[in-house]
């Protein structure tokens, strides 16, 4: 059993959804960054979320831009990302560490998909490749003993959606509202998305994008999904907080005692 | 989708799943429109009586050898985006879309979009690197002019990439009743595809007319390449015949070097902007920051059918420096009276380097745009 099904599972038991964190890897920098992994689960995180800073990042918002920018301009290369990740697996040896990147890196750096496993990651979900184009990815990132995810859309089809439970592992990344990471849901969450999910037997739906306050989260699990992600609101205290150590422990224990709602299961 | 988007192997749909019913609406609408004669009619009217085609070819009577000219410099617009910008109006309206987004290097696609949004009534955004929006002051005012809006893009290099990651954001949330009107062809499918269609028409004159005046097929075929849409559309006509395709990258400041917009020479296979091409990129796959006088050929990614092109060897890519442009530019006003657009120029310089090897070789040029926009830098780079 994968962590992520281990971790869905227990987390059922105990009738609470997933909180997922986002952390851009390396923003500011290396050090800062591997505190604040520790951060996020010792705040409650039950499954961590990492980028590594892609120059160009079409899909995502000015806070996660900016983030990449600062990890880029300190000299982060993708080798310091996975000896992150592998740190943080030695600590951690339970907790789900998902990737988060853009389709350049995976195609461009020999050996990306071997090296992020073997670091300790589970997943990984390339944010330029749609399902459209997954089937190779999907098929190297098995055999590389990784986890795909996919997102899925309010419009995206049925058919698209089939093909999605069909190829991807782990949790599949719901996106209630059209937009780019960071853009606010105004804590609507599209029930039926997460339902034709269900019905295609799709890996536990999760919503990302515009998870910034506990009434998000609460909305997310009413819509039945099985949990959150949480990037742009942490990432901006990393930045913006005077002591973003504790302010990010106390928003993520705010967040993740949202999970304790009843509506999650069914 | 219903066609795979492929060239050889390179090309795609690589964007965010929120984009592909986008993207899926506009292969649909483009297909369906290539078969609508009223469609056509429509296109044909716009091109023959609004933008001024077909434009001529040109004989130039001073310069060495034998080289003909293809004057998209005298498109309405001043270069030849407004053909497929005119195409992508029409279908942007079939589609029921009141707003229009681009990016722009030069500002030629930008001054062409904002064109089609005063021309069939949209709302217009252009996205433009704020470092272009500085050295095309002309084309800003012009766009601005025109009705549309020129947002400066500061992240990155603050060029043309930068420019279309901008519209890439904008469109993942306004899709619904926007149309990213992409400027050349590259990109996810169906724009490299489309853009070298509604382009087509380039070749298809050029081929007419020099059988005309010249009694023959050229011997080759030569126009500059950022994005690749003005040689996409000036080669497609001759894939078929016996000719040398040959593209001319920025080599701007020297290919041994990092300053420079010469992808397909440069850089290696990878995916950006949507396309599995060719791309300048550092060892991780982090997109390399380009140099080149000219904005427009100031890309680090190229379109993916010059990538297939390339590794199947019906074209030729080659580089043509900043001051080999420059040279060029200079050479085609005082010998021929004709300002080109700086980018135009890297395609006059590589044929000027031929026409001196072979003088007997027929050449035909893609003079893809005219130089009014670049009088300003050429002024202070050829006083310099």
């Amino acid at each position: 059993m994968s962590r992520y099904a281990r971790s869905f599972e227990l987390l059922r038991t105990r009738g609470e959804g997933a909180f997922g964190a986002f952390l851009m890897l390396g923003d500011p920098d290396c050090q800062t960054s591997a505190l604040l992994l520790d951060t996020l689960v010792e705040g409650g995180a039950d499954m961590i979320e990492v980028g590594i800073p892609f120059s160009d990042p079409v899909a995502d918002g000015p806070v996660i831009q900016a983030a990449a920018k600062r990890a880029l301009e300190s000299g982060v290369r993708v080798e310091d990302c996975f000896g992150l990740i592998a740190k943080f697996r030695a600590k951690h040896p339970d907790v789900p560490v998902g990737i988060l990147t853009y389709a350049n890196l995976v195609v461009s750096r020999p050996g990306f998909m071997r090296d992020a496993a073997e670091a300790g990651a589970d997943s990984l979900l390339i944010a330029d490749v749609p399902q459209l184009e997954t089937e190779p990815f999907a098929q190297e990132m098995v055999q590389a003993g990784l986890e795909p995810v996919l997102i899925a859309a309010a419009n995206t089809p049925r058919e698209t959606l089939r093909r999605i439970a069909r190829l991807s592992r782990g949790y599949t990344y719901c996106v209630s509202r059209a937009g780019i990471t960071g853009t606010h849901a105004d804590g609507e969450f599209d029930r039926s998305l997460v339902q034709r999910l269900k019905d295609e037997g799709a890996p536990p739906p999760v919503f990302g994008f515009g998870i910034s306050e506990p009434g998000h989260v609460r909305s997310a699990l009413h819509a039945g999904a099985a949990g959150v992600i949480c990037g742009s609101a942490i990432v901006r205290l990393a930045q913006e907080a005077e002591q973003p150590g504790r302010r990010i422990a106390e928003f993520v224990s705010a967040m993740k005692a949202a999970t304790a709602q009843p509506a999650a299961v069914d | 989708m219903r066609l795979d988007g492929r060239f050889g192997r390179f090309g795609g749909t690589y964007v965010p799943e929120i984009l592909v019913p986008a993207l899926e609406q506009l292969e649909a609408a483009f297909l369906d429109a290539q078969e609508d004669d009223a469609f056509e009619a429509e296109l044909v009217d716009l091109l023959v009586n609004y933008a001024g085609r077909p434009t001529p070819l040109t004989r130039c009577r001073n310069l060495p050898g034998t080289i003909y000219l293809k004057r998209e410099d005298l498109l309405h617009g001043g270069a030849h985006k407004t053909n497929q910008v005119l195409a992508q109006g029409l279908l942007a309206k079939r589609m029921g879309k009141k707003r229009l987004i681009a990016e722009t290097g030069a500002g030629q696609h930008g001054v062409a979009t904002a064109i089609v949004g005063a021309l069939l009534g949209f709302e217009t955004v252009i996205y433009m690197g704020a470092e272009d929006v500085e050295r095309q002051a002309l084309n800003v005012f012009r766009i601005r002019l025109m009705g549309a809006d020129v947002v400066p893009v500061e992240s990155g290099g603050r060029t043309l990439k930068d420019a279309i990651n901008e519209a890439l954001r904008d469109w993942s949330a306004s899709f619904e009743h926007t149309h990213y009107l992409l400027g050349t062809a590259a990109g996810p499918h169906p724009f490299p595809t489309m853009v070298r269609e509604f382009q087509r028409v380039i070749g298809r004159e050029a081929r007419a007319q020099i059988v005309e005046q010249s009694g023959r097929l050229p011997d080759a075929v030569i126009a500059c390449v950022g994005g690749g849409s003005n040689a996409i559309g000036l080669f497609a006509d001759f894939i078929p015949d016996d000719v040398r395709l040959i593209g001319v990258e920025a080599a701007g400041r020297g290919l041994a070097g990092a300053e420079h917009g010469a992808t397909l020479l440069r850089g290696r296979p990878g995916i950006l902007h949507g396309a599995e091409t060719y791309v300048l990129q550092d060892a991780d796959g982090q997109i390399a920051d380009t140099w080149s006088v000219s904005a427009g050929l100031d890309y680090p990614a190229v379109g993916p059918e010059h990538a297939h092109l390339m590794e199947t060897g019906r074209a030729q890519y080659v580089g043509a420096t900043d001051g080999e442009a420059l040279a060029a530019f200079k050479a085609l006003a005082m010998s021929e009276g004709i300002l080109c657009a700086f980018e135009s120029a890297h395609a006059v310089a590589h044929a000027l380097k031929i026409a001196e090897e072979e003088p007997d070789a027929i050449l035909v040029v893609g003079l893809s745009g005219r130089g009014d926009k670049d009088v300003a830098q050429a002024e202070k780079l050829l006083s310099a």
